[in-house]
């Protein structure tokens, strides 16, 4: 009975100070960042290495950034889930290969994605410090959670539709995009904002693969700075940049929150839904 | 022999174009992992191809301008602040789970995951960055400088927890119905019936989480570069300030060339080594029969 309520006791513990520690994080944010934002903060360029002036041109690069990462990394995605889940045999030998090798990607470390997009895109491709390498290192990195969360959209629909499909007489393919895809739409918009979130929480694998420099990126083989970067270059290397660090810090946190509730709320609502037909 | 033919369970031409597309594409994700391996190894292959590497370890300090590469203080400190976010993390985090599943009012249970899960997306650098500006300057006014093993931590452990307890909520979801309906039949007590019946079918998955966060902690570069102080040393008290192996590579990558860069590679290499280990341990975990599980 002792150990009963001891027990309860420290479970309670344990979740008052989660909850308290994520409110305290978010209050911190909010009464230090809070003040400091404004449209013009969104707009405006930073001044006087960041201390000053806005993140503009950094809201612009990270935009780039995710979005070539996304463009890279959502077709190849895609193909892979489709392929794994509708083509190939779970137990061939290329399969396992694939899968095998996705599992490798999903547990490398960030700051080692950093090093292989230094390497490859930036000195073996000649991109240099640009948004393309940058973005680039992040669609690989970003890989094995698209896949993963669309080869289990494609598996949570039921078999009945693939038969259904076949006693039609269609093809694979047609089947594919007319029945398939559509019913796993939900799963596929959620990995796909799963992914963007993770990319632009990402700095370590940014530092130097897309750089520093915080002027307004001319085109895509310019140097772009994330925001992520940002916050942590002022904090760090920049005396006095607090305060434009903790605003910036609020923003992404704020598109962070909202990207990252939108894809979570699918995916419960879809799964829901899916109970509920079958 | 009616399979060795075309017939209506055969594939169509377009079909079979199509997964000769998609199965090629796939093998170009699956390469992604091998250049990853291949890149690391090939740049730091001027420097292993020359030393030794247990000169990685045995080397009198990490000097790599002057030749001397040691990584086991980065080493000690990595694998120290992991273990210690650990320590902290696996407790609270299993405890908050319990408390989601089993503890919390019906109108919190919801709330109080999506509170998690959204912990659990808030990047590293945020993390840091609350670590630099709350916890070390407080930390500091006890035992200066403020910046130290334990700062890294305290952030580490904050930043691993939502893995932890989003893992073992899953693995306690699994758990059968009859589980719960047989330990309510035996009259056990909540606490009993968590203790004795439920956590332990929900082993493996708990397990498992806790090696994901272990990796986790292991890889995490930027949280842990802004707030451990990155002195490269042995710690020898937790209000020492360390340098993690990830945090060395994002310090010095900037400047690093030659046989330095060289360096960094290899210890990136180190870095994925562990990780890797990690990984393969929860797949083998996970693959294991037990008794009691599917």
């Amino acid at each position: 009975m002792i150990k009963n309520n001891a027990a309860t006791i420290l479970i309670y513990c344990s979740a008052i100070s989660v909850t308290s520690l994520f409110l305290w994080l978010l209050t911190d944010l909010l009464i230090q960042g809070l003040p400091k934002l404004s449209p013009a903060f969104l707009f405006e360029a930073p001044r006087d290495a960041g201390r000053a002036g806005g993140i503009g041109p950094i809201i612009i690069a990270t935009g780039w950034i995710v979005l070539v990462a996304m463009s890279a990394a959502a077709p190849l995605a895609l193909a892979t889930a489709v392929w794994l889940v509708e083509f190939t045999r779970p137990d061939g030998i290329f399969s396992r290969f694939v899968e095998f090798s996705i599992d490798v990607l999903a547990s490398v470390p960030s700051i080692v994605f950093g090093l292989f997009g230094n390497a490859f895109f930036c000195v073996y491709l000649g991109l240099g410090f640009s948004i393309v390498s940058g973005g680039l290192t992040l669609a690989c990195m970003t890989l094995p959670i698209l896949i993963r969360t669309v080869a289990d959209g494609l598996r949570a629909v039921p078999d009945g539709y693939r038969m259904v499909a076949a006693a039609l007489g269609m093809t694979r393919g047609s089947a594919l995009v007319h029945l398939l895809l559509p019913s796993a739409a939900p799963a596929l918009t959620a990995g796909l904002l799963l992914s963007i979130g993770r990319s632009a929480a990402e700095t370590a694998a940014l530092i130097f693969t897309s750089g520093y420099v915080d002027r307004m990126p001319g085109s895509l083989f310019d140097s772009g700075r994330a925001l992520s970067v940002h916050i942590y270059d002022l904090s760090m290397n920049v005396a006095g940049g607090d305060a434009n660090a903790h605003a910036t810090a609020l923003v992404l946190i704020i598109f962070l929150l909202i990207i990252n509730n939108a894809a979570i709320g699918l995916l419960r609502h879809w799964r829901k839904q899916h109970i509920a037909a079958s | 022999m009616i399979s060795s033919k075309r017939n209506t369970l055969s594939l169509s031409t377009a079909d079979r174009r199509l997964g000769a597309i998609l199965g090629l594409l796939a093998v170009t994700a699956a390469m992604v992992a091998v250049s990853i391996l291949f890149f690391l190894i090939d740049e730091s292959r001027p420097l292993l191809n020359r030393i030794s590497p247990a000169r990685l370890i045995l080397d009198a300090s990490w000097h790599p301008t002057q030749g001397l590469y040691d990584l086991s203080p980065m080493l000690s400190a990595t694998l120290l602040a992991s273990l210690g976010a650990l320590l902290l993390a696996v407790p609270v985090g299993i405890g908050s789970a319990l408390f989601g599943r089993y503890y919390a009012a019906a109108w919190l249970t919801a709330g109080y995951r999506r509170m998690i899960e959204l912990l659990a997306g808030i990047p590293s650098v945020v993390y840091g960055f609350w670590g630099l500006t709350m916890l070390a300057p407080w930390i500091g006014r006890f035992e200066p400088p403020g910046v130290s093993l334990l700062t890294a931590i305290l952030v580490l452990a904050i930043m691993i927890l939502p893995t932890v307890a989003l893992t073992a909520d899953a693995a306690l979801a699994a758990v059968p119905q009859s589980r719960h309906r047989c330990a309510a039949a035996l009259g056990l007590s909540r606490w009993t019936a968590i203790s004795g019946v439920l956590l332990p079918s929900a082993r493996k998955g708990i397990v498992s989480g806790i090696l994901l966060a272990a990796a986790r902690a292991v890889g995490e570069t930027m949280a842990v570069l802004m707030v451990a102080g990155n002195v490269v040393q042995h710690p020898h008290g937790l209000f020492d300030p360390v340098r993690t192996l990830a945090a060395n590579i994002a310090l010095e990558m900037a400047y690093a060339g030659g046989d330095h860069r060289a360096a960094l590679f290899a210890s990136g290499l180190v870095l994925l080594c562990i990780v890797l280990i990690l990984a393969g341990t929860v797949q083998w975990y996970k693959a294991r029969d037990f008794y009691d599980q599917k």
